[in-house]
């Protein structure tokens, strides 16, 4: 793919980050201020009650997606600027691309699971 | 037209030295040690929070791994550079898109640089950063 479509998607993802991070963070730690808080945010009836509820999954999974993109692209970006030969170079893509996929598929494994613990055990 | 790669012949320590870049270049190492910081926190944030999936009781176990004055300034600092991070990447993208940097002039000298059009976004960056930084404090420490 060519690295102007990979930049785009990268600025493209942090939007999506700004919107959905900035609503994360909100909920967590300005809940005081913002006088969002009901109990503990991570109390785990808090927990259970978000995993419950399909917009929290949604988002969840989606800016997992967009974070770890962003991130490993930057880190990518990082990396590629030291000069590394194509097969270091070639290492890299590969070796960021397996690891953000596996944290991926790890994380939408929690979000999606999350639910029915929260049903089955006393959510 | 084809661009061929040049050499970086500083690596990371061209992220030390500001240069004639000067201040701007220093919000361009705090970008990426922010981003890097970020990027690490969130790998072991996503294997934390992942204990809701097995239950009540691994997730209390796992919050009472992270808990504690320690754990809650290194969360504040996580807060932080979220803030100058998001708030810095807003006025990267304001860049790119080719605003604020003033309008194109003819190379006539005494040369100008756009650097100096850029100043005042990158000083309203630094004070929002840390108008959030400060109310996550209040909440964080205060309000929390």
């Amino acid at each position: 793919m060519r690295d102007r479509t990979l930049w785009t998607w990268h600025i493209g993802a942090g939007v999506v980050i700004l919107v959905l991070l900035g609503l994360h963070m909100a909920i967590m730690h300005l809940g005081s201020t913002l006088g969002i808080s009901g109990s503990e945010p991570t109390a785990w009836e808090s927990v259970a009650a978000r995993a419950g509820s399909l917009f929290f999954t949604t988002t969840y999974v989606l800016l997992l997606g967009a974070a770890l993109y962003h991130g490993f692209y930057g880190l990518r970006n990082i990396l590629l600027e030291l000069n590394p030969g194509p097969g270091l170079r070639r290492t890299i893509d590969v070796g960021l691309s397996v690891v953000g996929l596996a944290l991926f598929a790890f994380g939408t494994w929690a979000a999606l699971a999350a639910p029915g613990a929260a049903t089955t055990m006393g959510g | 037209m084809e661009s061929r790669p040049h050499p970086n012949r500083l690596g990371i320590r061209g992220w030390v030295g500001g240069g004639r870049w000067g201040f701007e270049r220093y919000l361009y190492t705090l970008h990426r040690l922010t981003g890097l910081a970020l990027l690490a926190y969130f790998a072991m944030h996503i294997f934390v929070t992942s204990a809701r999936a097995l239950g009540p009781g691994a997730w209390e176990q796992a919050m009472g791994a992270v808990s504690g004055p320690l754990f809650q300034v290194g969360e504040y600092l996580v807060f932080a550079a979220f803030a100058f991070h998001a708030v810095n990447g807003i006025r990267l993208a304001i860049l790119e898109l080719g605003f604020a940097v003033g309008r194109p002039i003819e190379p006539v000298y005494p040369y100008q640089t756009s650097v100096g059009r850029q100043r005042r976004l990158a000083r309203a960056v630094l004070m929002i950063a840390a108008v959030i930084a400060l109310w996550g404090g209040l909440d964080f420490f205060v309000l929390g």
